[in-house]
């Protein structure tokens, strides 16, 4: 199928409506657009971050997802303590594959679920008590952690326990970092609140510790990876970048990071921000009180790498400046190789994405190396902020979604006809029951990494794997088959 | 009273953001902007309109402060 128009897509967004209610069509309407590159802003045509209707399937997670699961989380030397009943602690255990290095139970605690298991007991009387006894626990049986997080779930906020004062006391009685998180669940509209609130928590218990002291050697080539959690090796692969054109990486936000480095970032020169969407907020913050600058970066493909380290080069020296030129041309003949095995067989092929909020644009220039199409994107919790910034990488006429339903997306499948999707793992399935190729773009679908030089070839080994799989032919019994349908030849 | 956080973007323009509104708008027009004088009502790029207390020395950006919407 060939690119559609605009009229077309339009038509197609009205067809999709058709069967809601009046109201809900209403709603749904505004989160559904087609995407122009002339508009300034992404309000004019597209509204996000609201409350999902009740009754639609959405694909959207909860605060402590975004706290506990995506900020929190992956700092591996702190204790995450789920406080609250044991599901979320459990569910959320060890999935989003935050790689990190060194030894589980002893010094590093990534993978454990720590959590303080309410029963109704608790809820009744409190769990105050009951918090309190955790935390000595966790000090006698890991006394290497560096720190405790409390992590709010859903009944903490309704019964209106005091996890402040907890902590307070707990802290002073054993000279640790013990940060409460007000990540109830139910605040906001999905994880992005989450997010906000993790980067409060830390901001206002954390990042001021080492404020006055500067026993620590700083040069003028410190940086702060920001926004990079490590999934599959993403942080590693970006940091190699980074480190051979000259910079050091003093801190990594979260991903295999320490809460030491946390504590060391408000004295780097410059915070490289790549998931804009849920640290911002700390960069912002950091840029207000420490006068230091941050800048959006981009790991994804080569094109946009290019582009990410030139931009950052910026910022330092001319030494800097051709280091950028160096990595660059260092790694040429390997991504020029990787592009020209894979591009043949990728070309012309359509993607659709709905992802968090940050990959739906972030991997654009990616798949446009490989001579891919995104024909759709869509982000589960984006601000308007994200969509300004989307509108500008994606074609006219492409498909923008917002917090999308899980019918709309099916209908907008069965309608595009895409040769990729790109989501989660609630939309796997369906879509591959469907017959249409699938990846899952949260956790690479246990793959990885995807950032940098050496990403981009995984990336686009994966990419071909999946669309080029002989599985995808064998959705009709044979003896079903017509001559149609005889499959096309393998290009490789 | 929406607390607004002001930057500098690289191209010079001033950024107005608040963070709970989720707005991020350049500034287009700022009533005083001199040495002696800063603050008054500014015009935002979608056209809204807030108002700063006008201050006798021009902040130090980035800053947050307290705006009123007019």
């Amino acid at each position: 199928m060939a690119a559609m128009t605009r009229e077309e897509t339009e038509a197609l967004i009205q067809e999709v409506l058709e069967v809601y209610p009046e109201k809900a069509k209403k709603d749904r309407a505004k989160h559904l657009a087609v995407n122009d590159q002339s508009l300034e802003k992404a309000n004019k045509c597209i509204t996000s971050n609201r409350k999902s209707l009740p009754g639609v399937m959405t694909i959207r997670g909860c605060a402590y997802a975004g706290s506990k699961g995506v900020v929190w989380g992956p700092i591996k030397d702190m204790i995450h303590i789920s406080h609250g009943p044991v599901g979320c602690g459990q569910y959320s255990r060890a999935g989003r594959r935050n790689y990190y290095v060194g030894t589980t139970g002893v010094n590093t605690f990534g993978t454990m679920n720590f959590t303080s298991d309410f029963t109704e007991k608790d809820i009744v009387f409190g769990g105050d008590k009951k918090l309190a006894k955790c935390i000595d626990e966790i000090e006698t049986l890991f006394p290497l952690n560096k720190g405790i997080s409390i992590q709010s779930e859903c009944p903490i906020g309704l019964i209106g326990d005091d996890i402040e004062a907890v902590s307070k006391v707990k802290a002073k009685e054993h000279e640790k970092t013990i940060v409460p998180v007000r990540c109830e669940g139910f605040r906001g509209v999905s994880q992005s609140l989450g997010h906000h609130i993790a980067n409060d928590a830390i901001r206002d218990w954390v990042l001021d510790k080492r404020d006055g002291d500067d026993s620590w050697q700083t040069t003028p080539y410190d940086v702060a990876v920001i926004g990079d959690y490590n999934i599959g090796g993403d942080a590693w692969a970006s940091r190699t970048l980074l480190e051979e054109m000259g910079l050091r990486v003093v801190a990594q936000w979260s991903g295999d990071g320490t809460i030491a480095e946390i504590e060391k970032t408000p004295k780097v020169k410059l915070n490289l921000i790549h998931c804009y969407r849920s640290m911002n907020y700390i960069a912002r913050h950091m840029e207000e009180k420490y006068s230091i600058p941050w800048i959006e970066y981009n790991f994804f493909g080569p094109t946009k790498i290019a582009e990410s380290l030139r931009r950052i080069a910026e910022h330092f020296d001319d030494t800097i400046k051709e280091g950028a030129e160096r990595v660059i041309a260092r790694y040429k003949a390997e991504y020029d190789a990787v592009i020209a095995k894979y591009k043949p067989r990728l070309e012309g092929k359509k993607v659709m994405l709905y992802i968090g909020g940050l990959r739906p644009r972030h991997v654009i220039g990616a798949y446009e190396d490989l001579g891919m199409e995104v024909v759709g994107t869509g982000y589960e919790f984006a601000h308007n902020d994200d969509y300004d910034r989307t509108i500008k990488e994606m074609g006219n006429a492409t498909l923008l979604y917002d917090d999308v339903t899980g019918y709309e997306f099916e209908e907008f499948v069965k309608k595009v006809q895409p040769d990729l999707v790109g989501s989660g793992i609630k939309e796997k399935y369906i879509f591959q029951k469907m017959g249409v190729p699938f990846r899952q773009m949260h956790s690479w679908d246990y793959s990885g990494p995807y950032h940098g030089y050496d990403g981009f070839a995984i990336f686009a080994r994966d990419m071909d794997m999946t669309i080029n799989n002989p599985c995808w032919k064998s959705f009709q019994a044979p003896w079903k088959k017509t001559a149609a349908s005889e499959p096309v030849k393998a290009v490789a | 009273m929406p607390s607004v956080m002001l930057r500098k973007r690289e191209d010079g323009k001033l950024l107005f953001y608040v963070a709970k509104k989720d707005l991020e708008e350049t500034i287009e027009s700022l009533e005083f902007d001199s040495p002696d004088k800063w603050g008054g009502e500014v015009v935002l790029g979608d056209g809204s309109k807030y108002y700063f207390e006008p201050m006798d020395t021009p902040p130090n950006i980035p800053i947050t402060l307290q705006a009123k919407r007019l």
